[in-house]
Order: C-alpha cells, then structure tokens, then sequence
C-alpha cells in the first residue's frame, strides 16, 4: 500500500475526529473531521489534486500552505489550499483543471470584510512567533493578536518528534511537539488572541494617518458547518513577523511528479495525521531535516532506501545522522538524485554519483525501486510579507537566502520586528530565544515595558543566544548575520533600549 | 577527535573512538556510560541529569562531553534524557558475556528475555542479543532502554537492535 493510516506509531498517538462522508468529483468518499482535506484524500488513495492546462499532474508538497501544489475545488471556490483546510462533513472536492474560473455563486462562499485594531499584530504563530506574543504580553502589550495560516498554534514544532538539543530553560531534551504544547497553553493562559486558517497577504507602513502599518488578511470562519471566506482588515502600531519560511525546489527530470514532496511536508502529513505519504523513500539531502525527517518515517513505517547528499559531507549534526546509520539507512555522499521515474506519480528514481564539480559521473548511474522522495535541500524564508512592510533585503546564502536588514532589537523599520527563520535559517530554539527579544523590543517602544524590564529580558537572552552560538555551526551563523544586523541601531527606528 | 570520516558515512567506526572507551577492568566492575557524541553541539541536558558530576564539558554548552569513568555509577540517567540518542552502557558480566543498553524507539518494543538482532553503528547485522531488562519511557516522551546480553567481543560493536518475530 502506498499510502496507509498510521494506526500505532512509537511516539505518537492520533486523535482522529468522527467520520464523515466527503465526495470528490462527485464519488462518496470517507475521512476524518477536522483533517486536511489532502490527507483525506490521500487516505483514499487519491493523490492527484489537479492538472495543469498541459496535463501535468499536481499532489500535495508543503502541506503547510506555502506551496500551492494542492489546489482544488471546495464547495465551488477554486485554488483552496487542501492542506490547511479542514475536513467538514458533506463537502464538495472537485479536482482543478488548469486556470479554473470565478465561482458561480461568490456570495454564497464569503462573509463580510471587517476591520479591527491591536497594539501588536504577530505574523506567525510559531516558536518564535509564539515566544515573541508571549514576552511582549507579560511585559505589557495587553492586545497582542496572532495571525498564522495553520489549523493549530505550534508552526513546525508540530511535527517535531525528536527531542531538542540546547539547555533546560529553552526545552532540552522535550519533543518538539510537546514544546508546541507548552507555548499554546500559556497563549491561552495570558488570553492572547489568535487567528488561525489566517492569511496575511499585504502590509503596508505609513499607508494611511490612522494607523503604523495595515495589514490585510484572508481568514476562513466556520458558518453554519461551512467554511466561508472573509477579509480581514487588520490595524496594527507594531508587527513582529514570524513568517518562517519554505522549502526550497531542485531541479532534476520529472521533479514535479506526485509523491515528490517537501520533507517537512512528508513531516507534517505523518507526525501530525497518521497518514503514510509512501512506502519506499529516498531522500535528497542531508542537512539536520533530511536525516531527522529519515528516522521519522522509519518511525512511521517507511523504508528508507538511502539519503543522497551532493556534498562530500553530511550537513546534518553527527548524531542525528548516527541515528539513521544504525537502522542501516545509506547515506550516500557526493550522490545526487537524477530523476523521478513514474508517469502520474513516482515509481522510482534514478541516483548517480558525483565528481568534485558536483557533475554526475556516467556509469554510477542507478535505479532505486521507491514511491516516495523526500526533498531537504534547505529553506528558504518567507521574506514576501516583510519585503512589503519595507524591510530592506540583502541575500546570505548560509541564512538560507534574502534576509531582512535589521538591528540588534529585530527591528527592519520603526515597530517592525523580524524573528525566527524568517531572519536566517538556523533552528527552533534560537528562534525561541529571538522571538523573546523581538516581543521585548516591541514592548518597549510601544511604551507598555516597565522601565528597565525591556532592556534586562533582551541581554538575558542575547547571552543565551551568544552561549547556544558559540560552538562551530552557531559562529558560522553569528559571523552570517554579520552582513544583516546593523550597528549601532538606527535612531529612526528607535535606537539603543538601554537601560 | 578527528570526525571528518564520520561526516562522510554518518557512524563512527570503533578503531576512531575505542581510545576513549572505559578499560576493560572498568567494564568489569559494572555498568558504565559510553558516550558516543563526538561533534561540538549546543546541547547539555546529560550533564545536568548526572547526580555523580561524572559528565564534563569543557568550554559550555558546545563542549564534547567526557565521561569520568571512575564517578559513573552506570545509573542511566544520561542516557534516558540525551536529545542524541547518543549514550550507551556496558559491563562485561564473564569472559563470554556482556551488557550493552541502547536506546529504542521503534515498534515492535521487544519483550525481556527475547532474542534480538543486534546492529552496529552501520546497521548491519552482527549477530544475536538476548534482552535483560527495559527502561520504560515514564511519559510518552522518552525513549526505551533496552539492556541486551550480547557475546563478550561485541560490546564494542552494537549499538541498536531490531525484533525477529
């Protein structure tokens, strides 16, 4: 079976909603209430979600709702994200062929545009959009607001099972997924507000007199048992963005089949929903995902034919790799994926090794019998929103890409804050830590900090962070920021928070 | 320690690390803990957790940790909260005999007295292991202990089972 509900699992236990009846393209089909639509479907057996205008078949990649893979037809409005929109009963899925046009009956699928106003938006609610929410509440910002695209608070530590390195005091030794857990409830505790299945798609500074930035978001609200569609005009003195960020692509012959998919995806749809994405998995890379995300589906019930990594060494920390290397996974440096063998989905894929130059040498070419490849080939963060809010961008390959110019506070502009992997791919705990510290800035030039409270919580945590950065892969990082954080912070963003 | 070749293949081989291993006399007076972590990581959870100050860093929480075999009581502890699943315990019970505790966190979880598979770093098969006792996870977050009799020689070598039913 290719794909299969996880039903007993080492680690995890799955709490499944009712069953309800679904149809897709008319045909009655069964899932779980409150799942993702995606995995519904794919639980059915069902993977291809739509085809391009030339054919090309689209399934599911991010699973999180970055990547726009899995668009199709739900109770008539096109391009919905199925993997962040909940299961309902009696809901309609059609696949999606090519540009699908306006829905017949738009009215029916939207509620009404609303605005609302709150002293600090965050933008994400992950670990360090979370963390960020938290500290700016205790130190005095009573009306935070969350906005986050997923159907839970926790970001990717929901799918996070391995235990985290680091000290005490930021979670060591606890499963990612119980972090999420912690940082939830005291969201909850201190009554911050939140909006999930909430999308932020424009900000703008200074772009009218009554209010710093302006955001604007697509939010789906439960009418009646029907997701309805509404926009939400969001009025904010300050935003932390804490957008994370997406996988990157490879290229490579027939990467665009079903079943290639993001290893966080893979993530996502195993540790988060019990389903299998595959059975037999080859995985691209391997960084710190690509060899965590290996022991996770072996986990799950997954064969791991091998780990191909282009680079001569493996970029993942020694022991995660030790692992998978005990369970008799390959990790196969200076190889690379080939191509993607299958018509509508994978069937196989074709590796090869390669020289110094990272060419493919002939006649090392060969065939791996699998049904699923997983891509760990980095991330990338989600700069779009906070490119928009006029943070100035400046690319560093080592933080995975462009990089918002900020000062030490997190700050890109007046009351606009960066924190998490959105200001350089590093790992959930230093997000934890500059979330405090952009929370804390926030806090005090929105004037709510009591005094000397701001500044004391910021050099606590930069001597964490300066600790958790001071081995060989946290200098690495330390001398990337470099290029990005500017000295001394700029007046006219609010300069030094002294004591 | 020179872990260039590691990063190549992913797993240590004996011959790089058996020069920090317990003495055999050591092994013989009872369980002791092998760590097994040879990277500079951010990541301290085993020296706290150590109740006998047996585990040491140097230069904080990057350091490598290094085991005083003399201090280690072979208590467990370390191993059940290392984030790495990178601590393992040994003795050596008789001159055919010994012990080797892995971590475990797989289905099927093998039951005491059940003849396992035994894996080295690489995975590979190397031979039979008969399961002592087990450390049960105390909350679903951790990890089983599996305490395995394995042929004397092979102390060195295994480092995770696999269940033959």
């Amino acid at each position: 079976m290719r794909y299969g509900r996880i039903e007993e699992h080492p680690i995890l236990k799955f709490e499944r909603g009712r069953k309800v009846r679904f149809t897709l393209d008319g045909r009655e089909l069964w899932g779980y209430e409150g799942e993702p639509i995606a995995i519904a479907l794919l639980a059915n057996g069902h993977d291809v979600f739509f085809r391009m205008e030339d054919g090309r078949p689209r399934g599911p990649f991010c699973m999180i709702g970055k990547c726009s893979s899995c668009l199709m037809v739900v109770d008539g409005v096109p391009n919905t994200r199925t993997c962040v929109t909940p299961l309902r009963e009696g809901m309609d899925v059609r696949t999606q062929h090519g540009e699908p046009g306006l829905p017949e009956r738009v009215s029916d699928s939207f509620v009404p545009p609303m605005e609302i106003r709150r002293s600090l938006v965050v933008v994400g609610g992950g670990p360090a959009g979370l963390t960020a929410a938290i500290q700016a509440h205790d130190l005095g910002v009573e009306d935070v607001l969350i906005v986050d695209e997923g159907m839970r608070l926790g970001g990717q530590l929901l799918k996070q099972t391995h235990r985290f390195f680091g000290n005490k005091k930021y979670y060591a030794g606890k499963r990612g997924i119980e972090i999420a857990r912690i940082l939830e409830r005291e969201v909850e505790e201190r009554g911050i507000e939140k909006m999930l299945m909430g999308t932020v798609i424009g900000v703008f500074r200074e772009s009218e007199p009554r209010a710093r930035y302006t955001l604007g978001a697509v939010v789906k609200r439960e009418v009646n048992g029907v997701y309805k569609t509404g926009f939400v005009r969001i009025l904010a003195d300050a935003v932390i963005f804490a957008t994370g960020a997406a996988e990157k692509y490879l290229p490579f012959e027939n990467n665009d089949l079903v079943g290639v998919m993001g290893a966080g995806g893979i993530q996502t749809a195993m540790n988060v929903w019990g389903l299998r994405p595959g059975s037999r998995a080859l995985v691209v890379g391997a960084g710190n995902v690509g060899v965590i995300v290996a022991y996770q589906m072996l986990q799950a019930g997954i064969k791991v034919e091998a780990i191909v990594e282009i680079m001569p060494r493996i970029g993942a920390y020694f022991v995660h790799a030790a692992k998978v290397a005990r369970r008799g996974v390959p990790i196969l440096t200076r190889h690379t994926i080939l191509r993607a063998i299958g018509e509508d989905r994978v069937e196989g894929a074709t590796i090869a090794r390669v020289d110094d130059r990272w060419n493919p040498i002939p006649g090392t070419e060969r065939d791996l019998d699998v049904d699923l490849i997983a891509l760990s080939v980095g991330l990338k963060p989600s700069v779009e929103l906070v490119q928009q809010a006029g943070a100035r961008l400046r690319y560093v390959g080592r933080l995975g890409g462009f990089i918002a110019v900020r000062d030490r506070y997190h700050r890109f502009a007046p009351f606009g804050y960066v924190a998490g992997d959105l200001s350089g791919i590093e790992e959930a705990t230093t997000a934890m830590m500059e979330g405090k510290i952009a929370g804390a800035a926030a806090a005090h030039d929105l004037g709510r900090a009591p005094p000397r409270e701001a500044s004391r919580v910021i050099r606590e945590v930069e001597e964490d962070l300066k600790t958790f950065r001071s081995g060989p892969i946290g200098r690495r990082i330390e001398e990337a920021l470099r290029a990005v954080v500017v000295e001394p912070p700029p007046e006219e963003w609010g300069g030094e928070i002294g004591d | 320690m020179e872990i260039e070749k590691a990063m190549e293949r992913g797993y240590l081989l004996t011959e790089e690390i058996e020069d920090t291993f317990p003495s055999e006399e050591r092994l013989r007076r009872g369980m002791v803990a092998i760590i097994e972590c040879p990277q500079e990581i951010p990541c301290n959870p085993c020296v706290e957790s150590c109740p006998f100050g047996a585990i040491t860093m140097e230069g904080g929480i990057n350091g490598i940790p290094v085991v005083d075999y003399d201090r280690c009581t072979g208590c467990t502890l370390c191993a059940q909260v290392c984030p790495g699943h990178a601590i393992f315990l040994a003795r050596i019970l008789d001159d055919s005999r010994a012990v080797v505790v892995v971590p475990h966190e797989f289905l099927p979880v093998p039951e005491r007295g059940e003849e396992v598979k035994l894996l080295d770093r690489a995975g590979r098969d190397v031979g039979r292991g008969r399961v002592l006792w087990l450390l049960k996870p105390e909350r679903e977050v951790h990890y089983y202990l599996v305490a395995l009799e394995v042929p004397r020689e092979l102390w060195k070598e295994v480092r995770a089972l696999e269940v033959i039913r």
